[in-house]
């Protein structure tokens, strides 16, 4: 594996990632996920007490995906949308065709009147299936650097 | 106090002597909001201030705040559990400032005075000077300024803790309906999935009513019904202590027959949606009861939550006037095996920030709020399924929000 094409794959799927979700194409935001994945968003503190608990928990793509019918079809909230930015990415080990991923982010919150605001921090802890294309993620941890979340979170990170 | 002093402490009038007419400028007066922290917090109620199994050792402290007073509790060397003051007693510093922690004794940073466990002055740093210059005054007494102490009571590892004398013993606050409930929840020993505090733009009593309101639970929240996730259920019902403050509602389901029919049904339409993945409410009923719902609060801002099997502890924490922390405290049990942990990590999307069924309680508090925003003259109407506040044998009802209203008025003196 030339090792250069597939770190430039891997920012490719972060970035890609990032778009799907900010241009509200969240329909497509589970095919980023392998099938039998694991998508969890929680705090720095409790991932580092070892909680396994998320504000949100998906062990299944299916489970993605019906957090994006339940939005679009049945929770009620006050329309918004996010702007990613993605900081710096780190590959670390691959190996058996996984990738080992970290990177930070910082998601800013525009509600539908333009008020903005830093609605999250954090990093996203990655392993990354990059044995056949497209790249998916295995497992996407979003660490939150903090433990509170205004108002509520509907809108995947 | 003065005539004058007195006159500015008036809170809000109410329009009548009964329930149902609820001024809007409860939520918007900082007077109000003032006198709630007097006489309800540092008055006779008492408040959540941690789990037992969060301080298990001697030496561990959590420190909180009740209403937005802050105390530490702390887990002493015979076993028991103390909470004071987080307040030096010299300068009025705050003693503990991480949330959590393990320490021989409290040292104020400020100026070094040292507490034991039990919030008992014993230390002064330099207390007799330095090189016989400086020093306290020989009168000056340590034993007189040990930090004010709170009466504490644990109940099934909830930790309580309140400012007042006058306050029953917890139990007799909490009356023998609202002990059950607790009890029936935490039946075992416990321990923490998860934890996280939500932000909410509103008043707390507008999260605490809505907590206690099982009118809006199938309107607001549409995601059971969006799904056509049928809730064959059976009898509910309200419980209400004799208070009023305190209340639990509880609603049975035939588990049995929920996993046929979901099995069974399929999609009737192509308008139909159905859940591509639903594990997120496939449950056990493990109560042995058939209660899949209870949601049981305690006045002034705890609720214990069963919705299935997502089990949590929910604190509300006033920030100011218009703004409130919500703590979420996931547990799981001893003798969990990892299906049922996992079970309960998958149900516990249905709450908390992101919860399915409980989002829209983030931000509906939020909208009452702007709504109310100098158009407050008016009040709110609590009538639904009459005017009192006593237990009801359905859930198509505002009695536990009035049953709030009857302990908060007794509490507020009007």
């Amino acid at each position: 594996m030339d090792e250069t094409a597939v770190r430039l794959g891997i920012h490719e799927l972060i970035a890609a990632y990032a778009e799907c979700i900010d241009e509200d194409r969240l329909e497509y935001w589970p095919d980023f996920f392998v099938e039998k994945c694991h998508y969890l968003i929680t705090s720095r503190q409790s991932h580092e007490a070892g909680y396994r608990h998320g504000v949100v928990y998906a062990a299944s793509r299916g489970m993605l995906k019906d957090r994006v019918l339940a939005l679009r079809r049945a929770n009620i909230f006050e329309p918004h949308r996010y702007r990613h930015i993605v900081g710096p990415i780190r590959v670390g080990k691959i190996e058996g065709g996984v990738a080992e991923v970290r990177s930070n982010f910082v998601a800013v919150r525009v509600m539908h009147d333009g008020e903005t605001s830093l609605f999250a921090s954090g990093r996203y802890l990655d392993r990354i299936d990059v044995s056949a294309e497209p790249y998916r993620f295995a497992e996407r941890l979003v660490i939150l650097d903090s433990q509170k979340i205004d108002t509520l979170l509907v809108i995947p990170l | 106090m003065s005539e004058l002093g007195a006159d500015a402490m008036q809170g809000v009038s109410w329009p009548s002597n009964g329930l149902s007419e609820v001024p809007f400028r409860l939520y918007t007066d900082p007077e109000q909001y003032r006198l709630e922290q007097e006489r309800i917090f540092k008055g006779p109620a008492w408040s959540f201030l941690c789990l037992a199994p969060e301080i298990p050792n001697a030496g561990d402290y959590v420190a909180t705040t009740i209403g937005e007073t802050a105390v530490v509790v702390t887990r002493d060397t015979d076993g028991g559990i103390n909470a004071f003051a987080n307040r030096c007693a010299h300068r009025g510093n705050l003693l503990c400032i991480e949330r959590q922690g393990n320490a021989k004794e409290i040292k104020c940073i400020y100026h070094g005075w040292t507490y034991d466990l039990a919030g008992k002055l014993t230390g002064v740093a330099f207390e007799r000077g330095v090189k016989r210059q400086g020093g306290m005054p020989l009168e000056f007494r340590k034993d007189d300024h040990d930090l004010p102490r709170l009466r504490v009571a644990e109940l099934a590892g909830l930790v309580f803790g309140t400012f007042s004398r006058e306050a029953p013993d917890l139990e007799t606050y909490l009356g023998p309906q609202i002990v059950g409930g607790i009890r029936r929840v935490l039946n075992r020993s416990f321990h923490i999935l998860g934890r996280s505090t939500q932000l909410l733009p509103n008043n707390w009593k507008l999260y605490f009513e809505n907590t206690k309101d099982t009118y809006h639970a199938s309107i607001l929240h549409t995601f059971l019904t969006t799904f056509r996730i049928n809730r064959l259920s059976m009898p509910g019902g309200i419980h209400i202590d004799d208070s009023g403050g305190h209340h639990f509602s509880e609603a049975k389901l035939d588990y049995a027959a929920e996993d046929a029919d979901y099995l069974r049904e399929g999609l009737r339409s192509d308008t139909d949606m159905r859940l591509e993945d639903p594990s997120v409410v496939e449950s056990i009923d493990e109560y042995g009861d058939q209660v899949s719902v209870q949601i049981l609060t305690i006045f002034p801002g705890m609720i214990l939550q069963q919705i299935r099997n997502s089990i949590a502890v929910r604190v509300i924490q006033p920030r100011g006037l218009e703004k409130t922390e919500l703590e979420w405290i996931h547990l799981g049990f001893e003798g969990d095996d990892e299906a049922m942990t996992e079970r309960r990590l998958r149900q516990g999307n249905l709450v908390g920030a992101a919860g399915y069924i409980s989002m829209e309680d983030g931000c509906v508090g939020g909208f009452v709020q702007r709504a109310l925003r100098y158009n407050d003259d008016d009040s709110g109407v609590v009538m639904m399924g009459g005017y009192d506040a006593q237990s009801q044998p359905f859930r198509s009802s505002e009695a536990a929000i009035r049953g709030f209203w009857k302990k908060y008025r007794a509490m507020m003196g009007d």
